[in-house]
């Protein structure tokens, strides 16, 4: 029998990364609440910042307003977003930052002392540190303990009240029993659904982290939280190959998107984050690929600095400059799409929460790319997620002291269900296969690459039932080791977030937002029947679509009918 | 993407095992460390940066245009320096001074 530990803690954190370090550093700053972080990996360079970020991409600039910020990201969602979300958010966008400077970050800053902006949102940064900066100022608090490598699987939940989780030390195989009388869930955005761009050797890229599986995700599905928007998907726009970001060529040197005979082509489709994405694929389906940013002409100063920018958040696109001897001066930077993610730090997907981040299961709170409803988060708004998600679990856990005996029954069960993995079975797969069919089922009929993002229902209807089919294998699945084990798990959790985002993509019957649900049945905008929000609830191992009206401005959202 | 660890220099202290936010570089019963899921690498060079004798380079693979050029950085006070190793021999070193910003 494997060996179990009980831990007993007032608030958990699921997830070390951004969110979930600032959650940590406001709970210290505002009670004596004993704190414990669970992580996958290791916090110093956990999350998707592990190898830096070089702007800060959610900032409110002298002459402009935290409403500002609200109606840029209503349009580039075009409405499908939660006003009274984005707008807590970007009230605190500003005070994080000067946190983060506090704590050793280093921002660009005019001879007046004042930061330097880059467009109407983004100031300058040496990001390279970022992570570590975090990770250092948590490794200070008091009541903060880091379980690193514990990789949490499921939530303890009863009478829809949350009570703990449950976890597995992927180096000790340990099976950690955590009772806590508030969970704050930070975990990452759900990446490796569909195949990608380059599926061998090179299959992940840097910031859309492998490591992030969507656990935080079907933890909530799997519990019965409401979840909203799994349908707008993410697809970034990348440099080709390294899949490194595009906004330092973009507007840090004005590079332009132009086609293989030099035109401009983003006039001709808008200039949204999908309507970038979908102009590419177009002009490529139109024979006028491959596309680029145009760089060439810009000076030796600015190609010197963009070596020096890629260095501090995706070093493989220097070295591939470097290796090619050709500059951004010297040659464009060919660009494409990549496959799609599900990211609530970029778009709306997660969970379905009010403006405290309360999630509809009562004592968990959900931050950062798990939290639905705010898209264009990027890091500081993780950070301010984070810090009204703590703010909300020191107020619950005041009001909320008594917490049922967790049921040994049900540990017993989950030890159980952890040990039948960890014992001979007789599956005729591995874990890697079933995921590899994973993603070539998602590629080829619900959206991705392949069929240039488009599905149609009947293309889905499939899908459902491939994913259901392997959902049925993943659990015939044997593991030799506790990372393997890990491995079956995380398995488990993409397909349970595929099944969410196939259910979402044909709930939504028309076609808002080209290239991230490009629904080839209903290809048009349909103003009439869908300026509402997609939400889903597991029931009864079938995903319940909800559909909710969007709120308007000024209005706020409170949970009613948990 | 993934890393090559130079196993004559590895002093065999773990610390590039600790970080990885994969969990994907272990040590052997040679107490070397080696990077037991080449696949599953995303390039964060977060390893690279930890070691404490340099002997892990960073490469880019073959699939998304990689030509065996090697990488890796050296740090000294502020500056973290990285170091090129091109195929033809040549070293080229870029010096990032991290008390500066980005520019661009």
């Amino acid at each position: 029998m494997i060996k179990t530990e009980r831990i007993k803690t007032d608030i958990l954190i699921i997830g070390g990364g951004t969110s979930g370090c600032y959650a940590a550093l406001t709970i210290s700053e505002n009670s004596n609440a004993s704190v414990l972080i669970c992580e996958k990996a290791h916090i110093k360079r956990s999350g998707c910042l592990a190898a830096g970020v070089n702007a800060l991409n959610a900032y409110i600039p002298e002459g402009r307003t935290p409403q500002d910020y609200v109606d840029y990201a209503k349009h580039d969602a075009d409405n499908i977003v939660r006003e009274d979300l984005l707008l807590t958010m970007s009230e605190r966008l500003n005070s994080v930052t000067a946190r983060l400077e506090q704590l050793g970050l280093v921002i660009l800053k005019d001879k007046d002392g004042k930061y330097v902006t880059r467009g109407n949102r983004n100031i300058k940064i040496n990001g390279e540190n970022i992570k570590p900066i975090l990770a250092d100022a948590v490794a200070n608090l008091k009541n903060v303990t880091v379980l690193n490598r514990v990789n949490i699987i499921d939530y303890i939940v009863k009478n829809n009240r949350i009570h703990g989780a449950f976890g597995i030390g992927v180096e000790n195989g340990i099976f950690y029993v955590i009772e806590s009388a508030a969970v704050i869930i930070a975990t990452g955005g759900a990446s490796g659904l569909y195949k990608p761009n380059n599926p061998g050797f090179s299959r992940h890229k840097m910031w859309y982290s492998p490591f992030n599986t969507g656990a935080g995700y079907a933890m909530g599905i799997r519990a019965g939280a409401e979840m909203t928007t799994f349908e707008m998907r993410f697809i970034a726009l990348r440099c080709k190959d390294t899949i490194a970001p595009t906004g330092t060529l973009a507007q840090g040197v004005g590079a332009k998107q132009i086609n293989s005979h030099g035109d401009v082509y983003e006039s001709k489709y808008g200039i949204t984050t999908s309507e970038r994405v979908y102009g590419t694929v177009n002009e490529n389906r139109e024979g006028r690929g491959p596309c680029y940013l145009r760089t060439v002409g810009i000076t030796p100063e600015q190609d010197e600095s963009l070596l020096k920018a890629y260095l501090n958040m995706a070093p493989s696109q220097t070295i591939k400059w470097i290796e090619s001897d050709k500059l951004p001066s010297q040659q464009n930077v060919e660009i494409e799409g990549t496959e799609p993610y599900i990211v609530g730090g970029h778009t709306a997907s997660g969970y379905w929460v009010d403006t405290k981040r309360a999630t509809t299961i009562s004592g968990l709170f959900a931050a950062g790319d798990v939290a639905g409803g705010c898209p264009q988060k990027y890091v500081t708004g993780a950070l301010a997620e984070g810090e009204i998600a703590a703010l909300s679990a020191v107020e619950f856990i005041s009001r909320n002291q008594e917490s049922d005996d967790i049921d040994e029954k049900e540990i017993d069960e989950k030890r159980t269900e952890i040990e039948k993995f960890l014992t001979k079975n007789n599956s005729r797969f591995t874990t890697e296969q079933l995921e590899e069919a994973m993603q070539t089922v998602m590629d080829s009929y619900a959206g991705g690459i392949k069929t240039n993002y488009g599905y149609t229902e009947k293309q889905l209807d499939i899908a459902i039932d491939r994913i259901k089919q392997l959902e049925i294998l993943a659990n015939e699945l044997s593991a030799n080791d506790f990372q393997e084990l890990m491995y079956i798990y995380e398995l488990r959790e993409r397909l349970t977030v595929c099944r969410s985002v196939i259910a979402h993509l044909k709930a939504r019957k028309e076609t808002r937002w080209h290239s991230f649900a490009e629904n080839l049945d209903y290809s048009a905008k349909d103003n009439e029947n869908f300026l509402k929000f997609v939400n889903s609830r597991y029931e009864n191992g079938e995903i319940r679509i909800i559909f909710r009206e969007l709120t308007k401005g000024g209005e706020i959202y409170e949970h009613s009918d948990k | 993407m993934s890393i090559a660890i130079n196993k004559s220099k590895c002093i065999g202290c773990g610390r590039c095992s600790v970080v990885c936010p994969g969990s994907l570089i272990k040590l052997g019963e040679d107490k070397k460390a080696y990077i037991k899921y080449p696949k599953d690498c995303w390039g964060c060079t977060s390893c690279v940066k930890e070691c404490p004798v340099y002997a892990i380079r960073f490469y880019l693979g073959a699939d998304i245009g990689g030509s065996g050029n090697l990488v890796h950085t050296e740090k000294n006070g502020d500056i973290l320096s990285w170091i090129f190793e091109r195929t033809d021999g040549e070293i080229r070193k870029i010096d990032i001074d991290q008390r500066e910003s980005n520019k661009y």
